[in-house]
């Protein structure tokens, strides 16, 4: 594998994402059981699609944050920060012990992102329902200034019961916003049980295809088909793309899959134990 | 070249964007289906590539406005004063305040002077609510041409700004060749007995209530305070020192905006008798302007005997 931070191209080959993505999942585990608090469990289901985004499929450059021309990820769903942190510091952005110190007092990793003081992050979220309207304020300045950059929107699947990421889905077809892909991260689960029964979701992809999306539906663990719908994505014109990735909440620990306790839950430092194991 | 000084404060607003559109060609406007009202038409008509409208979505649009800001654009975001304030608060508050993203709010129909349309329409807690968002700038402009003024002032100034614009035309207080200073209070009639701090359309009444006050001996001072946020303590602490008395007054209620935040400064710096001229804890109704401000006294005459008062307190 190349150093990842020395500036070289992330352009990781398959096996080598899924290991880099058992590495971030390892990152999410260590830093939510030392903070003693987070969300593990949308944070490891984001994890192979992020993972995708960073090592692969998008154009940025640690050394240079603020590069005009870098492709952007708006993490919407902001309590899914550890995944991030973790894939900055493996990027290069911060130093990998760094993580140790989110949501600490005076850390520049906070508990929801922080685009003031993250390098790498691009968007303040916490608060549900507003990454993809920033996404087409992004997209929409790409477009005026003559620039390439894609951006990349990862939202949850409970997060699309906000009415704004409706506001969002019916604009960005309108605007015709072709360098912009939304990520749904399916995995099921909202902090209060299932999203079937806490607020009924389905059919999503019928929702987003009346909205005029170019709708793609995947496993979101299958690195493979990852990054072929990210690649398929980014040739679609005239309309955005939404990929609908259908994961498993608490991915790679067996006792936190498809456990909604472990939403907002970090893992004792027992549990973190045997689930660094798995994910050896 | 436009005159300014003869329109409503919206309708310079308008005006004064085409122009600045020229200079700066990062200025983008959104608008959410009220451009014909807030007066961004005219900017829409001459740069429709730099124009988003955002259709009935102010969620979507504060949010997209943050976007690009954090793209290198100066957004200017406007709907009506109860929408910007109340409708998408949240947005503002996280994509905008905290992030300190450099959007320009530019709300119109400010207050109650918007008449007819009832309570859903009258902004009276924007003030409140965008002043309390940590690093915004607020701002209410008394006239056309301070509003002007404002609007260049928020163009080279970075960071989020909320301006409160009006529905109908304010009586001119400024001439051409007014410069504005943010944080600054401008003294607009000297006094000694007592002092009246006002913005917007109660400018002008604060003045016609002083030159009233002159006839009775009271000599009273008259400050334009446009910017709520960052306050200028230096010309409240001044204020109570040399005239040891303070009526302040607005389109707002009466708690939450101008009359809290000045009256804060006064309590911790320089206790003196105080009046607050606004609208006290209650919705207005339909009516027309002038019928509304004199229902819930927000006039000359109301300034007129505050003053009085406060300035008997202070012999007490």
């Amino acid at each position: 594998m190349a150093d990842l931070r020395t500036g070289a191209k992330f352009d990781l080959s398959v096996p080598e994402l899924e290991k880099m993505a058992r590495q971030l999942r390892r990152h999410v585990i260590t830093m939510t059981a030392t903070a003693g608090s987070g969300h593990p469990g949308g944070s490891l289901s984001a994890a192979d699609i992020v993972t995708a985004l960073y090592f692969k499929v998008m154009r940025h450059d640690p050394k240079n944050p603020q590069w005009p021309d870098r492709d952007r990820f708006i993490l919407s769903k902001g309590h899914a920060a550890p995944i991030l942190y973790a894939a900055l510091a493996e990027c290069g952005y911060f130093p990998v012990e760094e993580l140790s110190t989110l949501r600490k007092l005076g850390s520049r990793l906070q508990g929801h992102t922080d685009r003031t003081l993250t390098p790498g992050v691009e968007m303040s979220a916490g608060s549900l329902g507003q990454g993809l309207s920033f996404g087409i304020g992004v997209a929409l300045a790409a477009r005026l200034d003559k620039r390439d950059y894609h951006v990349y929107v990862l939202l949850g699947d409970g997060e699309c019961e906000e009415g704004q990421i409706w506001e969002a889905a019916m604009s960005a077809p309108h605007f015709q916003m072709d360098n912009l892909t939304a990520i749904i991260d399916h995995n099921g689960l909202q902090l209060d049980g299932r999203c079937c029964d806490i607020m009924g979701l389905e059919s999503l992809a019928d929702k987003w295809r009346a909205f005029n999306w170019h709708v793609i539906e995947i496993d979101g663990h299958d690195m493979s088909q990852i990054v072929q719908a990210l690649k398929e994505a980014r040739k679609i014109k005239q309309k955005p793309t939404v990929i609908i990735a259908h994961t498993v909440k608490g991915k790679g620990v067996s006792f936190m899959e498809n456990n909604v306790d472990f939403h907002g839950k970090a893992p004792t430092p027992q549990e973190a134990e045997i689930a660094l194991k798995e994910l050896a | 070249m436009t005159i300014y000084a003869d329109l409503s404060t919206r309708e310079a607003y308008g005006k004064v964007l085409v122009e600045l559109g020229k200079e700066y060609k990062d200025i983008v406007v959104l608008d959410a289906d009220l451009s014909r009202s807030t007066m961004t038409k005219y900017f829409a008509e001459k740069f429709p590539e730099r124009f988003i409208q955002c259709g009935l979505q102010e969620q979507n649009m504060m949010s997209i406005a943050a976007g690009l800001a954090a793209s290198g654009k100066i957004p200017f975001a406007s709907t009506f004063a109860v929408f910007a304030a109340c409708r998408c608060f949240d947005q503002v508050r996280v994509c905008i305040a905290q992030p300190k993203l450099n959007v320009k709010v530019v709300a119109t129909h400010g207050g109650i002077t918007v008449g007819e349309d009832g309570a859903s329409h009258h902004a009276i807690e924007d003030l409140a609510l965008y002043c309390s968002l940590p690093g915004f700038n607020v701002v209410v402009p008394a006239d056309a041409i301070e509003t002007v003024e404002v609007v260049k002032a928020a163009v080279t100034t970075e960071g989020p700004f909320y301006i409160r614009l009006g529905r109908p035309k304010f009586p001119a207080v400024y001439k051409d060749g007014y410069r504005f200073n943010l944080g600054k209070a401008v003294t607009l009639r000297e006094g000694k007995d007592a002092t009246v701090i006002a913005c917007g359309i109660m400018v002008s009444k604060a003045l016609e209530a002083a030159n009233n006050l002159a006839s009775q001996d009271i000599d009273c001072r008259v400050l334009n305070m446009p910017t709520l946020k960052p306050l200028d303590e230096g010309a409240i602490i001044e204020a109570a020192m040399q005239t040891g008395a303070i009526v302040v007054a607005e389109e707002h209620l009466i708690h939450g905006g101008l009359g809290s935040r000045v009256a804060q400064v006064v309590a911790r710096e320089k206790p003196v008798p105080m009046s607050f001229i606004g609208i006290n804890d209650v919705y207005a109704k339909s009516g027309k302007p002038d019928e509304l401000l004199q229902r819930h006294g927000l006039t000359a005459e109301a300034i007129e005997q505050a003053a009085k008062v406060v300035v008997a307190e202070k012999t007490r």
